[in-house]
């Protein structure tokens, strides 16, 4: 229990692959890139240290959205409903999904401690264009949390479509609770409920 | 039923665990925390490497006795984890990890009142794992004086602290989930499966269609793998850990099984 909750961590703060110009960089070099530069931010910003939500989502924005793939990551935490959604509740649902991953992990950023991340070398062939690249969390008394991102090549570079900590896929982990809404108040249901969680999200924490 | 006990649960956690954790965490400053963390954390691993050999792996196992005898001397009683720089990391193994490996199905998902999120098998793995649970057994063993008031004060030290530690991740699964229940749930399926596999758990087939999933073909198929969130008991191990798999949704194999019988649950009144 204990290593799947501060896994949920990780797997926010994972999402926090930077945004170098990331086009020629293999996918592992990508992560590492990523991973070291927000992580000097935050060794550096007494802001953010300090808890200034606005300047950690700004963070957010500029440095990790840019390599993730959030269709890819919304349509996956569907399933089958995903065909079943117009492309304009496609779009709405991306938004949503978006909105919420970025507040959840600004908040995930706030949990890092100067743990060591430790990107391990890609063992995938170079003509691969699904890998996963694998990392892992140090940290004293507690056995090192995996960390791995599923990522795709795309026309602008590689992008991430899944996080996966200690065996736990964050789009997976969403997909009871997407297939039920569905079931229960269909797609719009699904839309209002991720909207309602937002403005939930924005008035508490302003 | 087991969502009753999860309400139940966080009811308590509300009022009873969470604040006394908050109280600690703000108490005492953080090297003393994970001193605390490291010292309860240390009387986890002759249970760990029992259980290393109770699956075969004898080198884990060597590798976990010797952590727990550098890190009693060396490190204080286990204050310091000295053995992790000694390149004898934590591994992390339980009964029900046991029970898997000879072959015991997971059986229904449960949760337990205050432990939370178990299974039919790992519930028992937790029972029987309770026989070892050196701050409760300890002091019996060594006879201490006033024995019932270190069992209990050792016990809810440790209870206290691993909430503590924990208290960054439920903020977060509170902002992260829409039903934390479910949110949990399966969080516990995926991590169960992939600590019996040790960190290595073989792709499992894609539960549906998805616009956008990746073209590329699994290593096995295993579209015959048997339903059930039970697996087969994973072979010997390997030397070579498995090469990066093409990912394709990972979810149990019998996830619709488990949605049906979820919807079944709430419709006749849980």
């Amino acid at each position: 229990m204990k290593r799947l909750l501060e896994g949920l961590v990780w797997a926010f703060a994972a999402l926090a692959v930077p945004a170098a110009t990331g086009e020629d960089l293999t996918p592992d070099a990508l992560v590492k890139t990523v991973t070291q530069d927000v992580i000097s931010v935050l060794k550096q910003d007494k802001e953010i240290q300090a808890g200034d939500r606005k300047k950690t989502i700004a963070l957010v924005e500029e440095k990790v959205l840019p390599h993730f793939n959030f269709t890819r990551m919304t349509a996956l935490a569907m399933g089958v409903n995903w065909r079943k959604a117009t492309p304009e509740q496609q779009q709405a649902l991306v938004n949503e999904f978006r909105t919420l991953l970025v507040r959840t992990y600004s908040t995930a950023l706030s949990a890092y401690r100067n743990q060591a991340i430790d990107v391990k070398p890609l063992r995938a062939p170079p003509g691969d264009a699904d890998v996963v690249v694998r990392s892992e969390v140090k940290q004293s008394g507690t056995e090192p949390v995996t960390l791995d991102y599923s990522m795709e090549r795309t026309p602008n570079g590689w992008k991430v479509y899944d996080v996966t900590v200690g065996g736990v896929s964050l789009v997976t982990t969403y997909r009871d609770t997407f297939a039920n809404e569905v079931r229960n108040a269909g797609v719009d249901g699904l839309i209002k409920a991720l909207a309602e969680k937002n403005r939930q999200l924005e008035t508490k924490r302003g | 039923m087991n969502r009753a006990t999860f309400e139940f649960n966080d009811g308590v956690d509300r009022v009873a665990l969470k604040p006394l954790a908050e109280a600690y965490q703000f108490v005492l400053p953080e090297p003393i925390r994970i001193g605390v963390r490291n010292f309860f954390a240390n009387l986890q691993d002759p249970w760990i490497a029992l259980n290393q050999l109770l699956q075969g792996k004898v080198e884990e196992a060597l590798s976990d006795g010797w952590r727990f005898i550098a890190n009693s001397t060396f490190g204080i009683g286990g204050i310091f984890d000295i053995a992790t720089d000694m390149r004898l990391p934590k591994h992390a193994e339980d009964f029900g990890q046991t029970l898997a490996v000879w072959g015991v199905d997971f059986g229904p998902y449960l949760v337990l009142p205050i432990l939370g999120p178990s299974s039919a098998r790992d519930a028992v793995g937790t029972a029987v794992a309770s026989q070892a649970y050196l701050p409760w057994q300890l002091p019996k063993w060594l006879d201490l004086d006033h024995r019932v008031a270190w069992q209990n004060s050792l016990t809810a030290v440790d209870i206290v602290q691993t909430r503590a530690n924990l208290l960054d991740a439920t903020d977060l699964l509170e902002q992260a989930a829409l039903d934390r229940y479910a949110f949990l749930r399966n969080a516990y399926f995926q991590r169960r499966r992939n600590l019996i596999y040790d960190g290595n758990p073989p792709p499992l087939p894609p539960s549906d269609g998805q616009s956008g999933a990746a073209p590329g073909e699994r290593p096995n198929g295993t579209a015959g793998a048997p339903p059930g969130l039970h697996e087969d008991p994973p072979a010997p191990r390997e030397a070579s850990p498995t090469a990066p798999q093409s990912v394709d949704p990972k979810v149990p194999t019998n996830y619709e099984a488990v949605l049906a019988a979820g919807a079944r649950r709430a419709a006749g009144g849980e």
